[in-house]
């Protein structure tokens, strides 16, 4: 993988696919800690502490159509090269929670990337779950919730290009002002 | 909200004719991009964003651009089906933004199978 973003679309697949119908995605920048953190949490199926003790085995997979599954074991293994920590937790019927902290100057770490064409790709995709996506710095924050999104847009479907388009240029203005904000502090 | 609440609104009503129509035609073309762990980090993502743009661009009614999870041949990855009502399956391998508008080009607006970028052209 490139960049960060394109973990996070990997990881938010995994909650997809464990029928969540909310996915919450955070973005922590903390340069003054040294960190970066993201945290993906969704209220899919859940896992059980058996299965939850092997998804960061490269050499466990769920899926049918080859022996190996790498999303997870390539996030663990991103944050841990950067001298930061992975963690996942879930509950059974519950949902799942995803949290991976980066060095943030560490010289491996990833670039963060674009994480409004993460953000749009989900909701191409998956125009009935609801994406919560939040960006926090030391001294600030945004956040942007598809269903805020759908009540404006009275019954016209989120995945509409030009809609898509509104999302993710909405997106990138909000990530700009905040990262303006944080160099005028 | 930075991007203003107004232009969205009026994206919904320009929307709200448009979605109509479509509903009506039943001779949809459905193109699905492969949004697995592998197809993403070979670069699915730009590819699913070309062909959202271009099929809205030429303003192709008909198609529908979808996603799928692993397709089953990771090391062709991106993978781009086309299904079209009345006709073969065809597959799209190693797959990269030019490519994806040549697709939609060639193939769905010329009815131009591109046999080079097939899965059969595969070594």
């Amino acid at each position: 993988m490139e960049d960060l973003s394109l973990h996070v679309l990997d990881i938010a697949q995994n909650s997809l696919r464990a029928g969540a119908k909310v996915i919450s995605i955070e973005i922590r920048r903390l340069p003054g800690k040294d960190l970066l953190e993201i945290e993906v949490e969704d209220d899919g199926c859940g896992m059980d502490r058996d299965l939850l003790s092997k998804v960061t085995d490269p050499f466990f997979t769920t899926r049918k159509t080859r022996s190996v599954g790498l999303g997870l074991p390539l996030f663990k293994m991103a944050a841990e090269m950067t001298g930061g920590s992975f963690d996942i937790s879930s509950t059974p019927g519950k949902g799942t929670r995803v949290k991976a902290s980066f060095g943030f100057t560490h010289i491996d770490r990833p670039p963060l990337g674009s994480m409004s064409e993460t953000i749009v790709t989900l909701i191409q995709g998956n125009p009935d779950v609801r994406i919560r996506y939040r960006e926090v710095t030391e001294n600030a924050s945004f956040e942007f919730d598809t269903q805020e999104i759908s009540q404006i847009l009275q019954g016209v479907p989120l995945n509409e290009p030009e809609v898509l388009q509104w999302i993710k240029d909405h997106i990138d203005q909000c990530e700009q002002e905040l990262l303006n904000n944080e160099h005028l502090l | 909200m930075k991007k203003s609440i107004e232009e969205l609104n009026a994206i919904r009503e320009r929307m709200k004719q448009t979605i109509q129509m479509r509903s009506d035609n039943s001779n949809n073309v459905r193109v699905v991009v492969g949004m697995a762990t592998c197809g993403i980090a070979a670069g699915a993502r730009p590819v699913l964003a070309a062909f959202v743009d271009e099929v809205n661009r030429r303003q192709l009614k008909n198609v529908t651009v979808a996603q799928t999870g692993c397709i089953g041949v990771c090391r062709l990855e991106p993978i781009v089906e086309i299904y079209e009502p009345g006709k073969e399956k065809v597959t799209y391998v190693k797959v990269d933004e030019n490519k994806a508008r040549m697709i939609v080009a060639e193939h769905l607006v010329n009815q131009r199978v591109i046999e080079e970028y097939t899965i059969g052209a595969a070594k």
